[in-house]
């Protein structure tokens, strides 16, 4: 089954990926390793996945200022998540996005969706991001 | 939608002041647009986090920024870097590494900023006044300035503190305008007796529940002791941004906007009311150790925050009455103080270095456990005064944690295991 969002692109840009989805926020710096992509943060739902080359939808950041120096850099080493989908603007991941677009034309792509629309997405749905902040949701037929 | 800018704005973005402040204007009216900003301000202080963590694309960025010329044109202090730039031999560094966030240093220096390299530069130079539109960096430092002492900024992360620097400019939004600080949940603190609230380590704790209570709001603090100091809280700062979002909260006749409760909501009502009872304190606690009970030891950190002065003096009283007893520090067990130049000053003018020294206390400045490679890579269990070390250990550093008061941390280095008391 196929759907369409609508939500807002903070960082614009094209990515496609299965979701990696939590409802807890995150610190990116204390919360993704640099090397692996795996979610570090031990108090975290999420601790151990790997987000590199996933979707990764949860509602929003927290902590520590050097998140958009994490998200920049695991960009640069490769282990960065294929894009970003938030519940609410997070200004210190979104910066780190725009920074490493300014430096090497690279960017994770970062979009808000509505609380119900958020909320819709499940676990590994496959989802491609446009441009314009549409998300393209293509969920698994559930197992009967 | 677009930003409304200035005839200097304008300049900036034109490259008139040259190839850094160009880059450093794209970004901040790239942000502006994120934050839906209509326009942008001025701001008279800046402090710079993106300094802290060495990555090969933060000392692209600095290195870019100087090389093109780049100068701060406010008063720019600086966060702890990656390296304690007087000793890091002695804890071990390699060369490389050291090399490498000395470059970064330069870059930052080179610019203008003022070497302080603290996370707590409230405690050091430069302090904010009231109200003052400044661009901070670090989250435990954007809660303090905001809170405590009502100076204005928003969470600024690694990168736009330099480029709000070199511009004097940021976005007009967020907790830089009043209607934005406005509190909206309240948090009371309720069967809590003084005893408790008047240690240091209720301050880390309370800021670790606060945290994860309050999610994205602006919380307000019911009951707290109107004579809460700098120390605690830091403590409570430090553990309120990690755990959470925590930018700004209001204690009721203890921080400068909230001087009775319908001033901290601006006349408003609370959208929510949390009662904190002790038994909630003593889960969030908990919460804050992964380590047990009488688990071997192996490095207590100390100074995260930065150590004050008073934190010092407040060490050396705690030695003091185990050394009066004949305890020694146990010889599987490091202690470990974090802290700046402008404490370590005082310090070295105070009568109790040589208790610390003594001791077998390692004192680093300039940087953090967390930034410059300097835990020995076979720490399994560290214990540490702090909520935000508690918070970030097991993950950026791969031990396990256990949180305790600092005299809990003195009394569990002497016996080489964990032993805590009860809340």
């Amino acid at each position: 089954m196929e759907r369409t969002l609508l939500g807002r692109p903070i960082v614009s840009g094209s990515a496609e990926g299965t979701a990696l989805v939590s409802k807890e926020p995150l610190s990116f710096w204390g919360g993704l390793d640099l090397s692996t992509g795996e979610i570090i943060d031990r108090r975290h739902e999420r601790s151990g996945e790997v987000a590199t080359g996933r979707v990764f939808v949860f509602p929003r950041g927290k902590g520590s200022s050097t998140s958009s120096a994490t998200l920049m850099e695991s960009i640069k080493t490769g282990v960065a998540p294929a894009a970003i989908v938030n519940l609410k603007v997070d200004p210190i991941l979104a910066l780190g996005s725009i920074v490493s677009d300014e430096l090497y034309h690279k960017a994770v792509p970062i979009v808000v969706l509505a609380e119900k629309d958020f909320y819709s997405i499940k676990e590994d749905d496959h989802l491609t991001i446009k441009p314009d902040g549409k998300v393209l949701v293509s969920s698994k037929p559930s197992a009967k | 939608m677009s930003v409304k800018l200035s005839i200097r704005d304008e300049q900036l973005l034109d490259g008139q002041h040259g190839e850094a402040a160009r880059m450093a204007m794209r970004i901040l009216v790239r942000m502006a647009e994120v934050q839906s900003a209509p326009e942008m301000m001025d701001v008279s202080q800046a402090h710079i986090d993106g300094c802290g963590l060495l990555s090969e694309t933060g000392l692209e960025f600095a290195e870019t920024l100087a090389v093109k010329g780049a100068k701060v044109c406010i008063p720019t202090t600086l966060n702890m870097g990656p390296l304690d730039l007087q000793n890091w031999k002695r804890f071990g560094v390699n060369e490389d590494f050291a090399a490498k966030a000395i470059r970064q240093a330069k870059a930052y220096t080179d610019m203008g900023c003022i070497p302080t390299w603290t996370c707590a530069p409230y405690q050091s130079y430069l302090t904010p006044r009231f109200g003052q539109q400044i661009a901070w960096g670090e989250s435990n430092a954007i809660c303090y300035a905001n809170s405590v002492l009502g100076a204005r900024t928003n969470r600024y992360g690694d990168f736009i503190d330099i480029c709000a620097a070199i511009t004097g400019r940021v976005p007009r939004c967020g907790l830089h305008l009043k209607q934005n600080r406005k509190a909206q949940i309240l948090l009371r603190l309720v069967d809590v007796d003084l005893a408790i609230m008047h240690s240091n380590a209720f301050y880390a704790v309370l800021g670790h529940l606060a945290g994860s209570l309050a999610e994205d709001k602006i919380p307000v603090i019911e009951g707290l002791p109107v004579d809460a100091s700098s120390d605690q809280l830091k403590a409570l700062c430090a553990a309120a941004a990690s755990s959470g979002e925590v930018a700004l909260f209001h204690a009721i006749g203890l921080t400068p906007e909230a001087s009775t409760l319908e001033e901290a909501f601006q006349g408003g009502k609370p959208e929510r009311i949390i009662d904190i009872h002790l038994s909630d304190l003593q889960k969030s606690r908990a919460d804050l150790s992964t380590a047990k009970e009488g688990d071997d030891l192996d490095l207590v950190v100390l100074g995260c925050p930065h150590f004050s002065f008073d934190e010092f003096r407040e060490l050396a009283r705690l030695i003091r009455a185990q050394t009066e007893k004949g305890k020694m520090l146990h010889p599987n067990v490091k202690v470990i103080v974090i802290s700046c130049q402008t404490s370590y000053a005082l310090l070295q003018r105070s009568d109790f270095l040589d208790v610390l020294t003594d001791f077998g206390v390692e004192i680093t400045l300039d940087t953090c456990v967390f930034h410059t490679p300097m835990v020995a890579p076979d720490t399994k269990v560290i214990m540490t005064n702090s909520g935000k070390c508690a918070y970030y250990a097991p993950g950026e550093l791969g031990v396990q944690v256990a949180f305790g008061s600092m005299a809990e941390c003195v009394a569990s280095a002497v016996k080489g295991h964990i032993c805590r008391r009860e809340f």
